[in-house]
């Protein structure tokens, strides 16, 4: 019992993380219905990019943990929002409108690019960070097994909620949400009241980046090592959670990811490590199989 | 002085290889109600989207309000106080009626947006019990007026309406027409207006033009080309 609770901690911090990627995979594949496959590496960014400032604050001598990781968020979003403009500038925009398999191939270009440019720039080895806050309150201890919830996990699950509302308000309650969801149901229609559908296009990757990068820092944070190679292994289970969660759905796409975390977690603790990644990826293909629109997918129709 | 407010001279437009749009001429004077009519497949919408740049007219020359948009992308020509409800209603199915409306006044002040709205409820009261439902639940003939008032958010100088009558019910298009008309008259509101009613609409209109195979064959007071029995024999027989 205190094993499982231990477990589901673990699993929703790590599902946060997920989702926030998740949201970012979601995004672009409700405007332009492509699967973004270098978001995954844009997250790896955004986990070097927290990293450099983290240790340049450090070497600063700035002492405050709260104030380098503010900072740091927004170094790291701010970058990493740049990473995502030119992506899209770059390597999607130049082929709309062409056969449906060319964004595709490009995003899986760029990924490869972004995973080449880590390893080049950082090394390909892995790159720790010292614990920043460690400690943490114990819940309860059964028989000598203490339940622990890290101020850590409470960091990033607060930090990841406080992100994820104020995207939510940004989506659902001003005018550039409503483009961007104008925009995704019908961008002829969009261009006809007078929203540069391009622009709003730009901005959702710049926000999708924005949200990766957060993720990143939070999984710099949890997991203290990073690498060139982590951006494939969560982006394909940020994009499983996308999936899950029904593919273009919001709120989906962090249902996913909690899903994702949790089943990973609990997996690797009751069955094995070794086969947590074979275990999210399995739920991949059964998805797609058995609810190919996901859990809150669309399945409406609607009269036009 | 007052010229046209829209003017179109020698239009074409091309979908790949296939020419919709043969050399259109075509004017609309401030305070005018124009329809466009012609069969199916004539070019008549292509018109109407090529006025708002997409697809862009490849050769001949668009002037709104005496400035040449020919070549403008469309965000910034519905900038400029044009303003269409297109063929197919195209509501936002998954937003609200009162997210619609929003949409429609992105590309105006918002201090005007509740004024505005009122105006668009006292022409058609029903958006206004249906607020808060989403546009895709609408029945037709409620998300053609949601489209029109989408398009009137806007505040435009000119409106163009492609084929508002398309599926519905005889009251439904009376009320809609009526609209129009009061707004014709009351705002001195310009309206192009695309119609395969053709009855109807040359009875609302000042003018009219006939739109055969992407180019214009016939043009004149609505009266005029009422009484044309080849228009009798081609849109108007069997019609309403
Ligand atoms: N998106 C498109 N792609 C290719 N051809 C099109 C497209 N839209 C319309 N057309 C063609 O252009 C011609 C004019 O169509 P349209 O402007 O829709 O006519 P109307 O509105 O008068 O019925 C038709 O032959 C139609 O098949
Ligand atoms: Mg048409």
């Amino acid at each position: 019992m205190a094993y499982a609770l231990q477990q589901l901690i673990n699993g929703v911090t790590l599902g946060m993380i997920y989702g926030l990627i998740a949201v970012g995979y979601t995004m672009v594949y409700g405007i332009i219905g492509m699967i973004n496959f270098a978001h995954g590496d844009v997250f790896m960014i955004g986990a070097f990019l927290s990293l450099i400032s983290l240790t340049l604050l450090s070497v600063l001598g700035l002492s405050s943990v709260p104030l380098a990781l503010a900072l740091t968020l927004v170094f790291a979003a701010g970058i990493a929002a740049l990473y995502g403009w030119t992506i899209e500038r770059v390597a999607y925009r130049p082929l709309r409108g062409s056969f449906r398999l060319a964004p595709l191939i490009s995003a899986i270009g760029m990924s490869i690019v972004l995973q080449n440019f880590a390893q080049v720039s950082q090394g390909a080895r892995v790159k720790p960070i010292a614990p920043l806050i460690p400690g943490g309150i114990q819940l309860m201890n059964v028989e000598g097994f203490a339940v622990q919830l890290s101020w850590m996990q409470i960091v990033i699950v607060v930090t990841t909620l406080a992100v994820l509302g104020v995207f939510t308000y940004l989506v659902s309650a001003t005018p550039l949400g409503r483009s961007m969801r104008a925009c995704e149901q019908d961008q002829k229609m969009a261009g006809l009241l007078g929203i540069d559908t391009d622009k709003t296009i730009s901005l959702t990757f710049v926000i999708g980046a924005a949200l990766a990068a957060v993720a990143g820092l939070m999984f710099l944070l949890y997991y203290g090592v990073i690498d060139f190679f982590i951006g494939f292994v969560a982006g394909v289970k940020a994009f499983t959670a996308a999936v899950l969660g029904g593919i273009g759905s919001l709120p989906g796409a962090v249902l996913g990811g909690l899903a994702i975390g949790l089943i990973e977690t609990f997996w690797s603790a009751y069955f094995s490590v070794q086969y947590k990644d074979v275990a999210a990826f399995s739920i991949l293909v059964i998805v797609l199989i058995f609810l190919p629109t996901g859990l809150l997918g669309r399945t409406d129709v609607e009269k036009v | 002085m007052s010229g046209p407010l829209l003017k179109l001279s020698g239009v074409t437009a091309f979908y790949g290889a296939i020419q919709a749009l043969k050399g259109v001429d075509l004017e609309v004077a401030p305070g005018e109600i124009v329809t466009l009519i012609g069969a199916n497949g004539a070019g008549k919408s292509t018109l109407m989207m090529t006025i708002c740049g997409s697809p862009h007219a490849r050769h001949g020359q668009i002037l709104y309000d005496g400035r040449d948009i020919t070549a403008l992308p469309t965000h910034e020509i519905m900038h400029m106080g044009l303003a269409q409800s297109p063929e197919g209603r195209r509501i936002f199915g998954r937003m609200t009626v009162h997210e619609n409306l929003l949409m429609g006044a992105q590309v105006v002040a918002m201090r005007n947006y509740a004024a505005t709205r009122d105006l668009v409820f006292t022409l058609f009261p029903r958006l206004k019990e249906r607020l808060a439902q989403r546009g895709g639940t609408l029945s037709g003939g409620e998300q053609q007026m949601l489209a029109i008032g989408r398009a009137l958010m806007s505040q435009p100088r000119l409106l163009l309406l492609d084929e508002p009558s398309l599926g519905l019910a005889p009251l439904v298009v009376r009320q809609i027409f009526g609209a129009i008309r009061q707004l014709n008259r009351e705002t001195g509101l310009t309206v192009l207006l695309v119609e395969q009613n053709a009855f109807q609409a040359l009875r609302l209109a000042h003018r009219g033009y006939v739109l055969v195979n992407g180019a214009v064959t016939m043009a004149g007071s609505g009266a005029e080309l009422l009484a044309r029995p080849e228009i009798r024999a081609a849109y108007l027989e069997g019609g309403h």
